[in-house]
């Protein structure tokens, strides 16, 4: 039977052994050594029956395959365009990913998607080289006009978008904003109104630096209340 | 003229949109500084001076380490001073590791002539003998986190650092850097302090974010002494300023460089 | 003979270390290590594109470490600001003493950057640095195996001590002066270096002082780490 070495919900640092046994699932951010199971990285070390897997509170983006996020053209090549992740790994946007009708050789492609600007895009491909491939075809997808962007940490958009997106739905019906949240931690937000803006800019640098504080959708919820002036109802994911 | 550049961004036209309505990015308004705003001191007791700035999120180090060298030929009877900048990549990923970038050399030059031209520094007082030797002081600045504005974080460290200077002692003639005197540099109440004013369309903004220092037209660094009057300008950025502007201008650097002032000199 | 330090420590006893995570906002991760009057500042950048891109390594990342000693920062004269031989060969050692500890092949054509600074100085300044750069990397949210833990032991006039200071270095006399970086779940030595004469023996005892050293050092490299992210333990549920 496996021994566990640290609390639920502890946080772990590197080389540190959470527990020990042949019984243990290894999930991500842990390792197996023989019999123990160490952690990886920095976090929170959660164990959930036989499963054993550290959540990431750190760290850059990488890439994953479904994915939908927000990437910024960088270059325009004959093929499609260079897309910047907001991670080590660039993406390409191949022609074919992004536009329906017929592309002749040699045309303008910057009249699709020019340098700067901003693109929702999904991930279609990663290689084990981190040769990643995106597309811009698909609900939802497509290039971003106007507003601004805002940069949080990765790991925490599970939390800006909350339960069944109770957090993120709170946030839009508040302030009335139009807002994409990208997988990457590039958000995007747009209103007519720029206090709007600000205030769902604000209530989203709220959740990434209270994410830990329990009772957050209770707080923003009084938060976007105060700001707005108006009632809003409280969603539970 | 300002034209309309085609290449224009969004965020630019956004940001200026905003100011429009008398609003930044994160909700200051146009002519208003970042907090926390503080000065410490002491950050390397190896020092001979030394201070730590802080404004917003961005922190700059200054340190002062004297010298007894031999002074310039055509200033026989004065000491010597030296303003140096090390833009290092710790502070912000666009620095590279080498030979000081023209930003650098910049900042530490528009900090030297802010000191230098007040007289702040009463150089003569520095003279030991005439012709052979004299103080020489070398204020260092490094930015330990760059969120923008370093040319105003930098001068006011450096201006800190050289108020908490003291010297070392001296036995037979070779300084003993491990035993410092309480005795100070030899200032006078020039007290400059820099305050950098950004142009962003039709508009002025003080103590810019990293986002804002990446679209600005025009700015002006205004070094100013204590009883009012500049000692120091520095344009910078593409766009021409008409001389109403440049008045505009100076006289936000002027007033704003009386609340920076209280933080020295209280 | 025996030795009396000059500041009075017992021969395996380090100076008041200090240790605190997340440092330089802007970095991925940053710490600061302080031992004695020697500070160390580590910012790390990565995982991030690597160019030009004949650098890049498509079976694991690259890791680079730049040391800088900041202009006021010695005890005695200014030093000159600029690379210098030993700042470069520093940046080696640093960069061999961390590589063993981080599973680079998570970051295939990509790099690591690591820099580290000090605004002032007495001796031990690469071991600070390697330690500081350690606790940055782990909060930058880097894939490890282990965190490293790094102190200087030697010899003065045949006796052997933990954390040398300057004067201890300079001391009139034979001076042995050994850096060493450790792993303490591996139990592995990942920096090296040692200048003045000892026997092999001599060195036995050393490295084994270190160890112990080291986990003193790893002890406080942990509670700063897990400090920095305590507020996360009662964390409701994170995913959507």
């Amino acid at each position: 039977m496996g021994k566990i070495l640290v609390k639920d919900k502890s946080i772990v640092v590197p080389g540190e052994v959470v527990a020990e046994g042949r019984d243990f699932i290894v999930g991500p951010g842990v390792r197996r050594e023989g019999n123990q199971i160490v952690a990886s990285r920095i976090g929170l070390i959660h164990f959930e029956g036989r499963l054993v897997r550290l959540i990431a509170l750190s760290g850059r983006y990488i890439p994953r395959k479904d994915d939908v996020i927000i990437g910024k053209i960088k270059e325009i090549l004959v093929s499609g365009w260079l897309v910047d992740t907001e991670s080590a790994y660039p993406a390409m946007l191949n022609i074919r990913d992004a536009v329906s009708e017929y592309v002749a050789k040699g045309s303008d492609l910057a009249k699709y998607f020019d340098i700067n600007d901003y693109v929702v895009c999904k991930i279609i491909n990663v290689t084990p080289q981190m040769l990643v491939d995106v597309t811009t075809k698909g609900p939802g997808l497509k290039k971003l006009v106007g507003g601004r962007i805002i940069k949080v940490n990765p790991n925490k958009v599970p939390r800006v978008i909350g339960k069944k997106g109770s957090m993120l739905g709170m946030i839009k019906q508040a302030t009335e904003c139009n807002i994409i949240v990208g997988q990457n931690g590039v958000i995007w937000i747009k209103s007519s109104d720029p206090k709007m803006e600000l205030i769902a800019v604000k209530a989203i640098k709220k959740v990434e630096e209270e994410s830990h504080v329990p009772g957050l959708t209770e707080k923003i919820h009084t938060f976007l209340e105060k700001e707005t002036n108006k009632k809003i109802k409280l969603q539970v994911g | 003229m300002n034209k309309m550049n085609n290449l224009e961004s969004e965020t630019k036209k956004h940001v200026i949109d905003l100011l429009g309505k008398g609003m930044r990015l994160d909700g200051r308004k146009p002519l208003e500084y970042r907090k926390p705003l503080k000065v410490s001191y002491g950050v390397s007791v190896n020092a001979e001076g030394s201070a730590r700035v802080q404004i917003g999120e961005t922190v700059v180090f200054a340190g002062v380490k004297l010298a007894i060298e031999q002074p310039y030929p055509d200033t026989p009877d004065e000491g010597l001073l030296m303003v140096g900048a090390e833009l290092l990549p710790l502070a912000n990923p666009k620095f590279e590791m080498g030979p000081p970038s023209i930003e650098a050399i910049e900042l530490a030059r528009v900090v030297d002539r802010g000191i230098r031209e007040s007289g702040f520094i009463d150089m003569k007082k520095l003279c030991i003998e005439p012709g052979e030797k004299a103080w020489s002081v070398m204020i260092d600045i490094c930015p330990i986190n760059d969120a923008g504005n370093l040319f105003d974080a930098s001068a006011l460290a450096a201006f800190a650092a050289l108020k908490n200077a003291v010297f070392p002692a001296v036995v037979d003639g070779k300084i003993d850097y491990g035993t410092k005197t309480n005795k100070k540099l030899p200032l006078t109440d020039a007290n400059p302090v820099s305050v950098t004013v950004f142009k962003i369309g039709d508009y002025f903004i003080v103590d810019p974010t990293t986002e804002e220092e990446e679209l600005y037209d025009a700015r002006l660094t205004v070094a100013s002494m204590g009883d009012g009057r500049l000692c120091a300008l520095q344009k910078g950025g593409d766009v021409a300023l008409s001389a109403d502007e440049i008045s505009r201008m100076v006289n936000i650097g002027i007033q704003y460089g009386k609340e920076l002032r209280k933080l020295v000199v209280k | 003979m025996v030795f009396k330090r000059p500041d009075g420590r017992a021969y395996d006893e380090i100076r008041p270390i200090k240790a605190e995570v997340g440092v330089v906002g802007r970095a991925d991760g940053s710490a600061m290590f302080q031992i004695g009057k020697t500070v160390a500042y580590a910012a790390v950048y990565g995982p991030r594109s690597l160019y030009p891109k004949f650098l890049q390594n498509p079976k694991k990342g690259l890791l680079r470490c730049y040391y800088t000693m900041l202009p006021f920062s010695s005890k005695g004269e200014r030093v000159k600001p600029g690379p210098s031989r030993r700042s470069a060969e520093i940046g080696l050692v640093t960069e061999k003493a961390l590589t063993p500890a981080i599973d680079l092949t998570r970051y295939p054509n990509a790099v690591i950057d690591v820099f580290i600074e000090l605004p002032q100085t007495d001796a031990g300044t690469r071991c600070a640095g390697i330690t500081a750069a350690a606790m940055a990397l782990a909060d930058a949210g880097i894939v490890m195996y282990d965190l490293v833990s790094s102190v200087a032991v030697g010899y003065v006039n045949g006796n052997l001590i933990a954390d040398l200071i300057y004067d201890e270095e300079a001391y009139p006399g034979e001076v042995a002066d050994i850096p060493t970086a450790y792993m303490p779940r591996y139990d592995r030595f990942s920096l090296l270096q040692m200048d003045g004469r000892i026997s092999s023996d001599q060195l036995k005892k050393a490295l084994e002082l270190a160890k112990k050293v080291c986990l003193k050092i790893y002890d406080v490299q942990k509670k700063a780490l897990k400090r920095k992210y305590q507020k996360y333990k009662l964390m409701e549920h994170m995913e959507g």
